[in-house]
Protein backbone atom coordinates (compact mmCIF):
# COMPACT_ATOMS: atom_id res chain seq x y z
CA UNK A 1 0.00 0.00 0.00
CA UNK A 2 2.67 2.45 0.82
CA UNK A 3 6.14 2.21 -1.15
CA UNK A 4 9.36 4.39 -0.26
CA UNK A 5 12.09 4.26 -2.56
CA UNK A 6 15.08 5.50 -2.07
CA UNK A 7 13.94 8.64 -0.06
CA UNK A 8 16.43 11.32 1.01
CA UNK A 9 15.07 14.67 2.78
CA UNK A 10 17.90 17.57 2.89
CA UNK A 11 17.18 20.94 4.99
CA UNK A 12 19.78 23.10 3.47
CA UNK A 13 22.98 20.88 4.26
CA UNK A 14 21.43 18.82 6.68
CA UNK A 15 20.66 15.40 5.40
CA UNK A 16 18.22 14.33 7.77
CA UNK A 17 16.90 10.71 5.66
CA UNK A 18 19.90 9.47 3.90
CA UNK A 19 18.19 6.51 1.86
CA UNK A 20 15.12 5.40 3.36
CA UNK A 21 13.75 2.20 1.80
CA UNK A 22 10.13 0.26 2.78
CA UNK A 23 6.73 -1.31 2.28
CA UNK A 24 3.75 -1.36 4.25
CA UNK A 25 1.36 -3.42 3.44
CA UNK A 26 -2.56 -2.88 3.89
CA UNK A 27 -3.89 -3.20 7.50
CA UNK A 28 -0.61 -3.05 8.78
CA UNK A 29 0.38 -1.49 12.32
CA UNK A 30 4.23 -0.05 11.64
CA UNK A 31 5.88 1.80 14.42
CA UNK A 32 9.07 3.44 13.70
CA UNK A 33 11.18 4.30 17.00
CA UNK A 34 14.73 5.80 17.42
CA UNK A 35 16.26 9.20 19.17
CA UNK A 36 15.21 12.12 18.96
CA UNK A 37 17.00 13.79 15.41
CA UNK A 38 17.13 10.53 13.84
CA UNK A 39 14.44 11.78 11.21
CA UNK A 40 11.51 9.52 12.36
CA UNK A 41 8.95 12.70 12.57
CA UNK A 42 10.66 13.96 9.14
CA UNK A 43 10.12 10.44 7.59
CA UNK A 44 6.42 10.42 8.47
CA UNK A 45 5.94 13.78 7.42
CA UNK A 46 7.33 13.08 3.92
CA UNK A 47 4.52 10.11 3.19
CA UNK A 48 1.70 13.57 3.25
CA UNK A 49 4.51 15.55 1.78
CA UNK A 50 4.14 18.00 4.74
CA UNK A 51 7.89 17.83 3.79
CA UNK A 52 8.81 18.36 -0.26
CA UNK A 53 11.34 15.26 -1.02
CA UNK A 54 14.96 15.97 -1.60
CA UNK A 55 14.73 12.85 -3.65
CA UNK A 56 13.44 9.35 -4.23
CA UNK A 57 9.70 8.09 -4.43
CA UNK A 58 6.52 7.04 -1.88
CA UNK A 59 3.97 5.58 -3.77
CA UNK A 60 0.78 4.90 -1.87
CA UNK A 61 -1.61 2.68 -3.93
CA UNK A 62 0.53 2.76 -6.42
CA UNK A 63 0.76 6.51 -7.29
CA UNK A 64 3.84 8.33 -6.67
CA UNK A 65 2.84 11.47 -4.71
CA UNK A 66 6.33 12.81 -4.88
CA UNK A 67 5.53 13.36 -8.53
CA UNK A 68 4.68 17.11 -8.87
CA UNK A 69 1.70 17.03 -10.93
CA UNK A 70 -0.08 14.65 -8.50
CA UNK A 71 -3.25 16.48 -6.70
CA UNK A 72 -1.18 16.64 -3.56
CA UNK A 73 -5.13 17.69 -1.69
CA UNK A 74 -6.51 14.68 -3.01
CA UNK A 75 -3.73 12.50 -1.36
CA UNK A 76 -3.93 14.52 1.94
CA UNK A 77 -7.28 13.42 2.13
CA UNK A 78 -6.23 9.73 2.29
CA UNK A 79 -3.81 9.99 4.53
CA UNK A 80 -4.84 11.04 8.33
CA UNK A 81 -2.04 12.70 10.56
CA UNK A 82 -2.55 12.95 14.07
CA UNK A 83 0.01 15.81 14.91
CA UNK A 84 1.83 15.68 18.90
CA UNK A 85 0.05 19.10 19.95
CA UNK A 86 -3.00 18.18 18.47
CA UNK A 87 -3.30 21.07 16.33
CA UNK A 88 -7.09 21.57 16.65
CA UNK A 89 -8.41 24.34 15.16
CA UNK A 90 -9.36 26.66 18.49
CA UNK A 91 -12.12 28.84 17.01
CA UNK A 92 -13.92 26.00 16.30
CA UNK A 93 -16.16 23.65 18.58
CA UNK A 94 -14.96 19.98 19.07
CA UNK A 95 -18.03 19.21 16.14
CA UNK A 96 -16.86 21.67 13.94
CA UNK A 97 -13.13 20.95 13.63
CA UNK A 98 -14.61 16.92 12.56
CA UNK A 99 -16.93 18.14 9.98
CA UNK A 100 -15.22 21.25 8.67
CA UNK A 101 -13.19 19.17 5.89
CA UNK A 102 -15.39 16.45 5.03
CA UNK A 103 -17.69 19.34 3.81
CA UNK A 104 -15.48 21.75 2.19
CA UNK A 105 -13.07 19.49 0.75
CA UNK A 106 -15.12 16.30 -0.02
CA UNK A 107 -18.16 18.06 -0.51
CA UNK A 108 -20.48 15.70 1.90
CA UNK A 109 -24.22 17.36 2.75
CA UNK A 110 -24.00 19.16 6.51
CA UNK A 111 -26.44 16.64 7.96
CA UNK A 112 -24.51 13.74 6.88
CA UNK A 113 -21.13 15.00 8.29
CA UNK A 114 -22.78 15.71 11.56
CA UNK A 115 -24.38 12.30 11.99
CA UNK A 116 -20.75 11.00 11.23
CA UNK A 117 -18.67 12.82 13.78
CA UNK A 118 -21.05 11.93 16.46
CA UNK A 119 -20.40 8.60 15.31
CA UNK A 120 -16.56 9.09 15.52
CA UNK A 121 -17.05 11.09 18.91
CA UNK A 122 -18.99 8.27 20.29
CA UNK A 123 -15.64 6.17 19.02
CA UNK A 124 -13.20 7.59 20.87
CA UNK A 125 -15.83 8.61 24.38
CA UNK A 126 -16.26 11.86 23.63
CA UNK A 127 -19.71 13.10 22.22
CA UNK A 128 -20.85 15.12 25.30
CA UNK A 129 -18.15 17.38 24.24
CA UNK A 130 -19.31 18.09 20.63
CA UNK A 131 -20.18 21.56 21.52
CA UNK A 132 -17.32 22.56 23.44
CA UNK A 133 -13.93 24.21 22.77
CA UNK A 134 -10.90 22.37 22.35
CA UNK A 135 -9.47 24.90 24.85
CA UNK A 136 -11.99 23.38 27.65
CA UNK A 137 -10.65 19.61 27.06
CA UNK A 138 -7.41 18.33 28.58
CA UNK A 139 -4.60 17.06 26.00
CA UNK A 140 -6.06 13.79 26.17
CA UNK A 141 -9.40 14.48 25.04
CA UNK A 142 -7.59 16.89 22.33
CA UNK A 143 -5.95 14.13 20.54
CA UNK A 144 -8.95 12.09 20.86
CA UNK A 145 -10.80 14.44 19.21
CA UNK A 146 -7.87 15.25 16.76
CA UNK A 147 -7.92 11.37 16.02
CA UNK A 148 -11.55 11.94 15.40
CA UNK A 149 -11.28 15.06 13.12
CA UNK A 150 -8.94 12.69 10.57
CA UNK A 151 -10.79 9.67 10.57
CA UNK A 152 -13.73 11.90 9.46
CA UNK A 153 -12.05 11.77 5.72
CA UNK A 154 -11.90 8.28 6.16
CA UNK A 155 -8.30 7.73 5.58
CA UNK A 156 -6.88 4.40 3.99
CA UNK A 157 -3.87 4.87 6.01
CA UNK A 158 -3.40 7.18 9.49
CA UNK A 159 0.00 8.86 10.13
CA UNK A 160 0.38 9.13 13.89
CA UNK A 161 3.73 11.83 15.06
CA UNK A 162 4.63 11.50 18.51
CA UNK A 163 0.56 11.52 19.68
CA UNK A 164 1.29 10.92 23.19
CA UNK A 165 4.44 13.18 24.27
CA UNK A 166 2.54 16.36 24.69
CA UNK A 167 0.37 14.67 27.05
CA UNK A 168 0.96 14.46 30.95
CA UNK A 169 0.96 10.62 31.96
CA UNK A 170 -2.22 9.51 33.29
CA UNK A 171 -3.75 10.40 29.70
CA UNK A 172 -1.36 8.65 27.26
CA UNK A 173 -3.62 5.69 28.23
CA UNK A 174 -6.65 7.23 26.78
CA UNK A 175 -5.21 7.84 23.96
CA UNK A 176 -3.15 4.96 22.85
CA UNK A 177 -6.83 2.78 23.75
CA UNK A 178 -8.19 4.46 21.00
CA UNK A 179 -5.68 3.73 19.08
CA UNK A 180 -5.49 0.11 19.64
CA UNK A 181 -9.35 0.04 18.89
CA UNK A 182 -8.37 1.55 15.43
CA UNK A 183 -5.80 -0.66 14.65
CA UNK A 184 -8.11 -4.06 15.72
CA UNK A 185 -10.32 -2.41 13.22
CA UNK A 186 -7.98 -2.85 10.38
CA UNK A 187 -6.39 0.62 9.92
CA UNK A 188 -3.12 0.93 8.30
CA UNK A 189 -1.34 2.98 10.54
CA UNK A 190 2.40 4.43 10.79
CA UNK A 191 2.82 5.67 14.62
CA UNK A 192 6.19 7.66 15.10
CA UNK A 193 5.96 6.94 19.11
CA UNK A 194 8.38 6.57 22.52
CA UNK A 195 5.74 4.17 23.91
CA UNK A 196 7.38 0.80 23.43
CA UNK A 197 4.53 -1.02 25.31
CA UNK A 198 2.43 0.44 22.97
CA UNK A 199 4.94 -0.79 20.21
CA UNK A 200 5.09 -4.38 21.35
CA UNK A 201 1.45 -4.97 22.35
CA UNK A 202 0.22 -3.57 18.65
CA UNK A 203 2.96 -3.05 16.50
CA UNK A 204 2.90 -5.53 13.60
CA UNK A 205 6.55 -4.03 13.00
CA UNK A 206 8.89 -1.94 14.36
CA UNK A 207 11.56 -0.10 12.38
CA UNK A 208 14.40 1.40 14.31
CA UNK A 209 15.68 4.38 13.19
CA UNK A 210 19.36 6.44 13.70
CA UNK A 211 20.58 9.23 11.78
CA UNK A 212 18.76 9.40 8.27
CA UNK A 213 18.72 5.13 7.90
CA UNK A 214 16.36 2.44 9.22
CA UNK A 215 19.04 0.41 10.76
CA UNK A 216 16.89 -2.44 11.71
CA UNK A 217 13.75 -3.74 11.10
CA UNK A 218 11.43 -6.49 12.52
CA UNK A 219 8.57 -7.88 14.36
CA UNK A 220 8.55 -6.36 17.90
CA UNK A 221 9.47 -9.50 19.42
CA UNK A 222 11.98 -9.85 17.81
CA UNK A 223 13.30 -6.20 17.56
CA UNK A 224 13.26 -6.10 21.23
CA UNK A 225 14.24 -8.83 22.60
CA UNK A 226 17.12 -9.96 20.09
CA UNK A 227 18.48 -6.74 18.63
CA UNK A 228 20.78 -7.48 16.01
CA UNK A 229 22.72 -4.58 15.83
CA UNK A 230 24.76 -2.56 18.00
CA UNK A 231 23.05 0.76 17.56
CA UNK A 232 19.64 -0.84 18.32
CA UNK A 233 20.94 -3.08 21.43
CA UNK A 234 22.28 0.51 22.80
CA UNK A 235 19.17 2.60 22.15
CA UNK A 236 16.86 -0.48 23.66
CA UNK A 237 19.31 -0.26 26.94
CA UNK A 238 19.06 3.38 27.28
CA UNK A 239 15.40 3.46 27.02
CA UNK A 240 14.01 0.08 28.06
CA UNK B 1 -7.40 86.22 29.02
CA UNK B 2 -10.61 87.15 26.91
CA UNK B 3 -11.91 83.63 26.09
CA UNK B 4 -14.89 83.82 24.11
CA UNK B 5 -17.26 81.32 24.46
CA UNK B 6 -19.66 83.29 22.12
CA UNK B 7 -17.22 83.02 18.69
CA UNK B 8 -16.76 79.18 19.33
CA UNK B 9 -21.08 78.97 19.83
CA UNK B 10 -21.32 81.21 16.51
CA UNK B 11 -18.78 78.90 14.27
CA UNK B 12 -20.08 75.81 15.55
CA UNK B 13 -21.48 74.90 12.30
CA UNK B 14 -18.28 74.96 10.72
CA UNK B 15 -16.72 73.13 13.47
CA UNK B 16 -19.49 70.06 12.91
CA UNK B 17 -19.01 70.13 9.01
CA UNK B 18 -15.19 69.80 9.75
CA UNK B 19 -15.83 66.99 12.12
CA UNK B 20 -18.27 65.32 9.54
CA UNK B 21 -15.56 65.23 6.82
CA UNK B 22 -12.68 64.12 9.38
CA UNK B 23 -15.04 61.40 10.15
CA UNK B 24 -15.80 60.46 6.45
CA UNK B 25 -12.31 60.58 5.41
CA UNK B 26 -11.03 58.19 8.30
CA UNK B 27 -13.30 56.30 7.59
CA UNK B 28 -12.78 55.96 3.81
CA UNK B 29 -8.85 55.79 4.44
CA UNK B 30 -9.53 52.69 6.93
CA UNK B 31 -11.86 51.11 4.88
CA UNK B 32 -9.60 51.06 1.37
CA UNK B 33 -6.40 50.82 3.56
CA UNK B 34 -7.11 47.55 4.74
CA UNK B 35 -8.38 46.25 1.43
CA UNK B 36 -5.03 47.46 0.14
CA UNK B 37 -2.95 46.04 3.39
CA UNK B 38 -4.44 42.85 3.06
CA UNK B 39 -3.46 42.47 -0.67
CA UNK B 40 0.00 44.41 0.13
CA UNK B 41 0.34 42.11 3.24
CA UNK B 42 -0.24 38.64 1.93
CA UNK B 43 2.31 39.71 -1.59
CA UNK B 44 4.89 40.16 0.77
CA UNK B 45 4.16 36.86 2.11
CA UNK B 46 5.46 35.18 -1.14
CA UNK B 47 8.47 32.90 -0.58
CA UNK B 48 9.50 34.11 -4.13
CA UNK B 49 11.71 37.42 -3.14
CA UNK B 50 11.13 38.48 -6.51
CA UNK B 51 8.03 38.54 -6.72
CA UNK B 52 7.49 40.04 -2.84
CA UNK B 53 9.72 42.86 -3.50
CA UNK B 54 7.39 45.16 -4.86
CA UNK B 55 5.48 44.69 -1.97
CA UNK B 56 8.22 45.13 0.28
CA UNK B 57 9.03 48.11 -1.19
CA UNK B 58 5.58 49.81 -1.37
CA UNK B 59 6.03 49.30 2.52
CA UNK B 60 9.24 50.79 3.35
CA UNK B 61 8.65 53.68 1.03
CA UNK B 62 5.04 54.22 2.91
CA UNK B 63 6.62 53.59 6.20
CA UNK B 64 10.25 55.32 5.71
CA UNK B 65 8.58 58.71 4.45
CA UNK B 66 6.89 61.66 6.31
CA UNK B 67 2.73 61.53 5.93
CA UNK B 68 2.70 64.94 5.28
CA UNK B 69 5.28 64.91 2.26
CA UNK B 70 3.25 62.05 1.12
CA UNK B 71 0.19 63.84 1.29
CA UNK B 72 2.33 66.70 -0.85
CA UNK B 73 3.07 64.26 -3.99
CA UNK B 74 0.10 62.92 -4.20
CA UNK B 75 -1.97 66.23 -3.91
CA UNK B 76 0.01 67.98 -6.63
CA UNK B 77 1.63 65.12 -8.24
CA UNK B 78 -0.16 61.87 -8.69
CA UNK B 79 -3.59 63.37 -8.52
CA UNK B 80 -3.04 66.15 -10.96
CA UNK B 81 -1.83 63.82 -13.47
CA UNK B 82 -4.30 61.32 -12.56
CA UNK B 83 -7.50 63.72 -12.93
CA UNK B 84 -5.99 67.14 -14.96
CA UNK B 85 -6.47 69.08 -11.70
CA UNK B 86 -6.48 69.21 -8.15
CA UNK B 87 -8.72 67.55 -5.84
CA UNK B 88 -8.28 67.80 -2.10
CA UNK B 89 -10.75 65.35 -0.75
CA UNK B 90 -9.39 62.71 -3.25
CA UNK B 91 -5.98 63.34 -2.89
CA UNK B 92 -6.69 63.47 1.48
CA UNK B 93 -8.41 59.70 1.30
CA UNK B 94 -5.77 58.51 -1.40
CA UNK B 95 -2.85 59.52 0.69
CA UNK B 96 -4.44 58.61 3.77
CA UNK B 97 -5.14 55.22 2.29
CA UNK B 98 -2.14 54.46 0.80
CA UNK B 99 -0.20 55.32 3.92
CA UNK B 100 -1.93 53.49 6.38
CA UNK B 101 -2.48 50.20 3.88
CA UNK B 102 1.23 50.34 4.54
CA UNK B 103 0.71 49.93 8.25
CA UNK B 104 -2.12 47.53 8.07
CA UNK B 105 -0.37 45.27 5.70
CA UNK B 106 2.45 44.78 8.13
CA UNK B 107 -0.56 43.81 10.69
CA UNK B 108 -1.48 41.45 8.37
CA UNK B 109 1.25 39.61 7.99
CA UNK B 110 1.95 39.56 11.46
CA UNK B 111 -1.58 37.98 12.51
CA UNK B 112 -1.19 35.51 10.11
CA UNK B 113 2.63 34.74 10.91
CA UNK B 114 1.84 34.74 14.62
CA UNK B 115 -0.29 31.71 14.60
CA UNK B 116 1.44 28.12 15.12
CA UNK B 117 2.09 26.94 11.67
CA UNK B 118 0.95 23.87 12.97
CA UNK B 119 -2.52 25.42 12.56
CA UNK B 120 -1.75 25.33 8.37
CA UNK B 121 -0.23 22.17 8.38
CA UNK B 122 -3.07 20.51 10.37
CA UNK B 123 -5.61 21.54 7.67
CA UNK B 124 -3.24 20.95 4.83
CA UNK B 125 -3.22 17.33 6.53
CA UNK B 126 -7.30 16.96 5.78
CA UNK B 127 -7.36 17.73 2.28
CA UNK B 128 -7.41 21.74 2.35
CA UNK B 129 -5.77 23.22 -0.10
CA UNK B 130 -4.19 26.69 0.71
CA UNK B 131 -7.21 29.04 0.02
CA UNK B 132 -9.25 26.81 2.20
CA UNK B 133 -6.93 26.42 4.87
CA UNK B 134 -6.58 30.21 4.68
CA UNK B 135 -10.28 31.17 4.50
CA UNK B 136 -11.33 28.56 7.12
CA UNK B 137 -8.48 28.29 9.27
CA UNK B 138 -5.94 30.25 9.02
CA UNK B 139 -7.57 34.20 8.73
CA UNK B 140 -10.37 33.43 11.00
CA UNK B 141 -7.89 33.38 13.88
CA UNK B 142 -5.53 35.82 12.49
CA UNK B 143 -8.43 38.59 12.13
CA UNK B 144 -9.23 38.24 15.73
CA UNK B 145 -5.25 38.90 16.76
CA UNK B 146 -5.54 41.99 14.29
CA UNK B 147 -8.38 43.60 15.92
CA UNK B 148 -6.56 45.59 18.93
CA UNK B 149 -3.31 46.45 15.87
CA UNK B 150 -6.31 47.21 13.65
CA UNK B 151 -7.97 49.69 15.80
CA UNK B 152 -4.80 51.85 17.11
CA UNK B 153 -4.24 51.99 13.22
CA UNK B 154 -7.55 53.52 12.82
CA UNK B 155 -6.93 55.91 15.65
CA UNK B 156 -3.59 56.99 14.35
CA UNK B 157 -5.11 57.61 10.90
CA UNK B 158 -7.86 59.45 12.66
CA UNK B 159 -5.53 61.66 14.48
CA UNK B 160 -3.54 61.67 11.02
CA UNK B 161 -5.95 62.97 9.06
CA UNK B 162 -5.71 66.77 10.54
CA UNK B 163 -2.42 66.72 8.06
CA UNK B 164 -4.81 66.79 5.01
CA UNK B 165 -5.85 70.30 6.60
CA UNK B 166 -2.43 71.71 4.50
CA UNK B 167 -4.19 70.89 1.06
CA UNK B 168 -7.26 72.99 2.28
CA UNK B 169 -9.69 69.64 2.97
CA UNK B 170 -12.28 71.43 4.74
CA UNK B 171 -12.00 68.98 7.65
CA UNK B 172 -11.94 69.40 11.11
CA UNK B 173 -8.10 71.31 11.55
CA UNK B 174 -8.79 73.29 8.90
CA UNK B 175 -11.96 75.03 10.09
CA UNK B 176 -9.88 75.35 12.79
CA UNK B 177 -6.77 77.43 11.25
CA UNK B 178 -9.74 79.16 9.32
CA UNK B 179 -11.06 80.43 12.56
CA UNK B 180 -7.46 81.68 13.72
CA UNK B 181 -7.02 83.63 10.77
CA UNK B 182 -10.64 85.20 10.92
CA UNK B 183 -10.47 86.51 14.50
CA UNK B 184 -7.21 86.40 15.52
CA UNK B 185 -8.03 83.66 17.86
CA UNK B 186 -5.59 81.07 18.99
CA UNK B 187 -6.77 79.25 21.82
CA UNK B 188 -10.55 78.77 21.26
CA UNK B 189 -10.54 77.21 17.60
CA UNK B 190 -7.36 74.79 18.44
CA UNK B 191 -8.85 73.55 22.38
CA UNK B 192 -12.16 73.49 20.59
CA UNK B 193 -10.73 71.15 17.50
CA UNK B 194 -8.48 69.53 20.22
CA UNK B 195 -11.70 68.59 22.31
CA UNK B 196 -13.77 67.18 19.42
CA UNK B 197 -10.67 64.80 18.27
CA UNK B 198 -10.77 63.47 22.05
CA UNK B 199 -13.82 62.87 22.12
CA UNK B 200 -13.73 60.98 18.94
CA UNK B 201 -10.97 58.94 19.66
CA UNK B 202 -11.87 58.24 23.12
CA UNK B 203 -15.27 56.74 21.53
CA UNK B 204 -13.52 54.69 19.13
CA UNK B 205 -11.69 53.09 21.37
CA UNK B 206 -14.40 52.78 23.66
CA UNK B 207 -15.82 50.63 20.86
CA UNK B 208 -12.90 48.56 20.18
CA UNK B 209 -12.34 47.48 23.52
CA UNK B 210 -16.01 46.53 23.57
CA UNK B 211 -15.96 44.41 20.39
CA UNK B 212 -12.55 43.10 21.88
CA UNK B 213 -14.01 41.84 24.81
CA UNK B 214 -16.62 40.24 22.81
CA UNK B 215 -14.64 38.45 20.79
CA UNK B 216 -12.69 37.04 23.01
CA UNK B 217 -15.78 35.38 24.83
CA UNK B 218 -16.73 33.96 21.95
Amino acid sequence: MIRVEHLKKSFGNNEVLKDISVTIDRREVVVVIGPSGSGKSTFLRCLNRLEEVTSGHIYIDNVDITDPKVNINKIRAEVGMVFQHFNLFPHKTVLENIILSPIIVKKVPRKIAIEKAYDLLQKVGLKEKADDYPASLSGGQQQRVAIARALAMEPKVMLFDEPTSALDPEMVGEVLEVMKRLAKEGMTMVVVTHEMGFAREVGDRVLFMDQGFIIEENTPKELFENPQQERTKSFLSRIL
Amino acid sequence: MNFRIDLIIEYMPYFLRGTAYTIGISLLGILFGLILGLFIGLGKMIKNRFLSFPFTAYITFFRGTPLMLQILIIHFGVVRALLGETNGVFAGIMALSLNSAAYVAEIFRAGIQSLDKGQMEAARSLGMNYYQAMRHVILPQAFKRMIPPLGNEFIILLKDSAQISIIAVPELTYWARVFQGRFYKVWEPYLTAALIYLFLTVVLTFLLDRLEKRLKQE
